[in-house]
């Protein structure tokens, strides 16, 4: 019966494609909305269904179309991910409804946008390599073509999809190789048989497997140093897709380490998991720091979403380290804390990007030193950011708060461990997250009291009006998930708990317990988000009724009055001399002066009369992404060259090539005798 | 629960707030007048904090033009902030209401809630130095949040939690607890972390109004009436709960361990007694420091980084 859901998701997703491709423009935006919708919806069911049953959904293609190879197993680990993407395929679906009359509304376009929400959904349930593989090439492709969007005239958009492009393709190959060498050594394609055969691998070759697919799906989750894409594509992709992409597709890259890792191999050496630690230290801390100095709204978000799958990857890193070294219990809470912060991100990066889409598309920039003031000009979609930016901040009762509690509380649990690459790695772990946590609030503080609060410092910001309902709805409902989420993550953990179980077999689903308490089995300390939520809200109401009271004792006429900022007394203040963003991160810039290297260029006129004297002076300040300029620049620098040389071996004349015809079969004569 | 431990419930809560509000702003009184007295000024009678309050509540609210309501919100959440931390710490008691979820981590959290909407509410008053406040607080903040939670991790090790009433109850059942190098490491970060997010010297001058050394003060400048004294209330408190967390961390002695109104008074002495003396050392050494220039301060407080990271490895060795 739910095997059928995913036939249902399957063939709903594809009458939008051809929706997408074939209908007029009138209604082709609803057709493709309303049928990705219907598949999103299926897929949740079947999704639901496993989750709640604990059985995995089996579904071979033999069984409705002889002779084609298409092998699905949907198991509760990815049932996680599968709910994940039609939650927030759902939202920006919606929220492409008011953002079609302002782009990515052509047939290219509606036919990508469902097949790309259709491979992800299908993705996780994929039950064979060559599934697998198809799927991925499908969402690779289909996210290609909506990273151009409409805008591929632009040249900072086609860079963007060429870095993309070339970057996901180095991945897939990765990956292609990894699950290849995998399957050949067990001699069948489906995952249950690999499984089975991965205990008699030789370490080489496990070793080689985890290492490509660590390579491969670490460069979709953005982790550093493969991550130099993202910081591209997310902020020229059309909002919806930046969406998608940032809060569905990142996490498949998690999914793919925790498949090969986990699932197919079934754990490895304590070193395999030290080095997912060690990319996931360096991707939270490079990317807090970007997002913290960034002044491109839409930039900052895709840096913290390295940043938070880099967190992703402590959590992951320390959850194979304790099943490595035999802590199963705090393995497996460590896994549900990773695949908390994964729901929790693709709810509050979702709801980011959406309304960052929103700001885009009310003022046409996306630059945070001509914004501000929006909060006034745009409440729902301000408030809607503020709720997002809390979250991601980890500021309770929000959702993020919950993840990075229940994080610092798996590692504070594995401490007292007998492996002393453990009782090393745990305590850096633990410093980088803590140290990502004071970045990403500096960055969100930015983002919205830069973009959002004080004075509009631009004519585009000032004439900024709300966007229409359909997109506030859109990012309202990933919000409104935040705050759900924060309040009653009971609501997903025993899903999370039946997930983490699959992926790390033998320990007990019940290692956090509790419905009013969040309870994490062999710690003294509980978490009640809900009774933290309701007590700040009660201060808060007592708060501000013990000021009405007071102030009207006082004052006979209580009024509010509105004045000119005081700022020191100084007269006639502009919005020019607010502080940006630039000026707000310069601190933190100079700080991390080592890691951030910003470009700087000072150019400074004299007065003809006097060299005291300046006539015009003027600061150009520029961040450029280090492990771009210093890894990958010459890299494609050196093939370059690389390309020049050979050109040398072309020059046109016939009898060259005859020599090196001649040459060749020479060569082939001695090589074969 | 019955009805009764209900009103129990409330009264130690009740009891915590005020103790932390009204203790709060006379013990800011106590460390001016102090500070007077050393430098050799009569300063202003030790109750003039609340006489403040008592005449900011009595003015008109103002605010600035262009401002949002995140402006009006922020010094309601603040001090909403800190009554919930008040009323869950284990300050004059080890049993505080909700005692079994006031996590360290939880409560350093909310804490931030506070100081966060604080930093948004300068940036909306649209003037430069709302935003000069707020970016500096921002960047002392993003250095001293993380040596905070690592510092609380090494407190954490020994007892298998981060709760705090269990973290201070240890103190009295196993006193060597609180002289192990980890614990003394973490603590004396700790207290660094406390000086810069209260805002006290070295990190900030809190009786400055020189525009461009000013920190937390630049941030509140465009506060008046009763908004301005909640802001003041609220930073008081935010003061005296971490100094008596620390106090309690370092000497629990004389905490409310049992239930019964005596204990309770006793521990209500003693925490005010403590956090006191703490607050009269923090004066003294207040009058024979200088502000340290603003590009300084990240070190001193990687310094709070580091002693809380040896803590941490100190305690995982140590035990």
């Amino acid at each position: 019966m739910s095997n059928l859901s995913l036939v249902i998701a399957a063939t709903a997703g594809l009458v939008a494609v051809i929706a997408g491709a074939a209908l007029p423009r009138r209604i082709r935006v609803w057709a493709v909305v309303l049928s990705t919708w219907a598949s999103c919806v299926a897929a949740l069911t079947g999704s639901l269904i496993v989750l709640h049953t604990g059985r995995s959904m089996v579904l071979s293609s033999s069984q409705i179309l002889p002779l084609t190879g298409v092998h699905m197993v949907l198991d509760p680990l990815g049932a996680v991910f599968v709910v994940i993407t039609a939650v927030v395929a759902i939202a920006s679906t919606l929220y492409w409804i008011g953002y079609a009359g302002h782009g990515l509304s052509t047939r290219t376009a509606a036919a990508s946008l469902p097949l790309f929400v259709l491979s992800m959904l299908l993705l996780p349930a994929a039950g064979s390599v060559a599934t697998f593989l198809v799927l991925w090439e499908l969402m690779a492709v289909t996210s290609l073509i909506l990273v151009l969007g409409d805008q591929h005239e632009r040249a900072e958009t086609r860079s963007a999809g060429q870095w993309y492009a070339v970057m996901t393709h180095v991945g897939a190959a990765a990956i292609l190789l990894a699950l290849v060498l995998l399957s050949a050594h067990s001699g069948s394609q489906t995952f249950a048989a690999i499984r089975v055969h991965a205990h008699h691998l030789s370490p080489a070759l496990r070793n080689t497997a985890f290492l490509l697919a660590v390579i491969g799906f670490g460069s979709k989750a953005g982790a550093v140093p493969f991550h130099v894409w993202l910081p591209k594509a997310h902020p020229e992709a059309p909002s919806p897709v930046s969406a998608l992409m940032s809060g569905a597709m990142v996490n498949l890259g998690i999914y793919g380490i925790v498949l090969v890792g986990d699932r197919l191999l079934g754990g490895g050496p304590v070193w395999w998991w030290l080095l997912v630690m060690a990319l996931g230290i360096a991707s939270a801390l490079f990317g807090a720091l970007h997002a913290a100095t960034s002044t491109d709204l839409k930039r900052l978000l895709a840096y913290s979403t390295a940043d938070n799958m880099g967190l992703v990857l402590i959590g992951l890193g320390a959850s194979g380290m304790f099943a490595a070294t035999g802590h199963r219990t705090t393995a497996t809470v460590a896994m549900v804390a990773a695949l908390l912060l994964v729901v929790n991100h693709a709810a509050f990066k979702g709801s980011l990007f959406l309304s960052a889409g929103s700001v885009q598309v009310a003022t046409g920039v996306r630059d945070l030193d001509q914004l501000g003031g929006l909060m006034t000009r745009m409440p729902i979609t301000g408030a809607i950011f503020l709720v997002g930016a809390l979250s991601i901040a980890a500021l309770p009762p929000l959702n993020g708060f919950v993840s990075e509690w229940l994080l610092f509380q798996s590692l504070l649990h594995g401490l007292p461990t007998s492996s002393t690459a453990v009782a090393i790695a745990v305590p850096l772990g633990v410093a980088a997250l803590a140290l990502t946590g004071g970045l990403t609030l500096a960055a969100f503080v930015k983002a919205t009291g830069v973009g959002f609060l004080g004075r509009p410092r631009s004519p585009e910001a000032t004439a900024a009006h709300e966007v229409p309902r359909t997109m506030q709805i859109g990012a309202g409902l990933l919000a409104m998930a935040c705050v759900a989420l924060g309040v009653a993550p009971f609501i997903v953990l025993p899903a999370l708990g039946r997930a983490s179980q699959i992926a790390i077999p033998g320990t007990s689903a019940s290692v956090l317990r509790g419905s009013k308490y969040l309870h994490v089995a062999g710690l003294q300390g509980v978490l009640a988000p809900a009774l933290l939520a309701a007590s700040l809200v009660l201060a808060a109401v007592v708060v501000v009724a013990l000021r009405r009271l007071v102030h009207r004792r006082s004052m006979p006429t209580p009024s509010l009055r509105r004045a000119e900022p005081w700022g020191s007394g100084r007269e006639l203040q502009t919005a020019r001399m607010q502080y940006t963003a630039t000026s707000f991160a310069e601190p933190l810039q100079r700080v991390f002066d080592d890691v951030v290297h910003p470009d700087r260029d000072v150019d400074v006129d004299h007065v003809v009369e006097s060299r005291y004297y300046f006539e015009r002076i003027s600061v150009r300040t520029s961040i450029g992404d280090i492990i771009e300029n210093r890894l990958y620049r010459p890299a494609i620098r050196a093939v370059r060259w690389w390309g020049r040389q050979a050109r040398h071996l072309q020059n046109g004349s016939v009898h060259r090539y005859l020599a090196y015809g001649f040459v060749a079969l020479v060569l082939v004569l001695v090589v074969i005798t | 629960m019955t009805g009764g431990q209900v009103l129990t419930a409330i009264l130690v809560a009740g009891a915590q707030i005020v103790i932390v509000g009204v203790g709060g702003l006379l013990l800011l009184g106590l460390m001016r007048k102090l500070r007077s007295r050393l430098e050799g000024r009569v300063g202003p009678p030790i109750h003039q904090p609340l006489l403040n309050v008592r005449k900011l509540f009595r003015k008109q609210r103002v605010r600035p033009e262009e401002s949002s309501w995140v402006f009006a919100a922020a010094p309601v959440v603040l001090v909403a902030t800190a009554v919930v931390v008040a009323a869950i710490s284990p300050l004059a008691t080890t049993r505080p209401p909700l005692g079994r979820s006031a996590d360290f981590f939880a409560i350093v959290f909310v804490l931030l809630l506070g100081s966060a909407v604080l930093a948004l509410a300068a940036l909306d008053t649209g003037t430069p130095f709302g935003g000069m406040g707020s970016s500096r607080a921002m960047t002392i903040g993003a250095i001293a949040e993380p040596a905070l939670l690592v510092a609380i991790l090494a407190m954490s090790i020994p007892a298998h939690t981060s709760n705090l009433p269990v973290l201070v109850r240890l103190g009295l059942t196993h006193p060597q607890m609180i002289a192990s190098p980890g614990r003394i490491l973490a603590l004396s970060s700790f207290a660094i972390i406390i000086l810069a997010e209260s805002g006290r010297l070295p990190v900030d001058n809190p009786s400055t109004h020189l525009e461009l050394t000013m920190i937390h003060e630049a941030m509140v400048l465009e506060y008046a009436g009763p908004d301005l004294a909640l802001v003041a209330t609220g930073e008081a408190m935010r003061f005296s709960l971490l100094l008596g967390l620390l106090v309690n961390l370092l000497a629990p002695w004389g905490i409310a361990d049992r239930p019964g109104a005596v204990a309770l008074v006793i521990g209500i002495a003693m925490l005010a007694v403590k956090v006191a003396l703490a607050g009269v050392c923090i004066a003294i050494f207040e009058v024979f420091t200088a502000k340290l220039r603003l590009f300084r301060v990240p070190e001193l407080l990687a310094g709070g980084f580091v002693l809380a990271v040896l803590g941490t490895v100190t305690a995982l060795v140590v035990r």
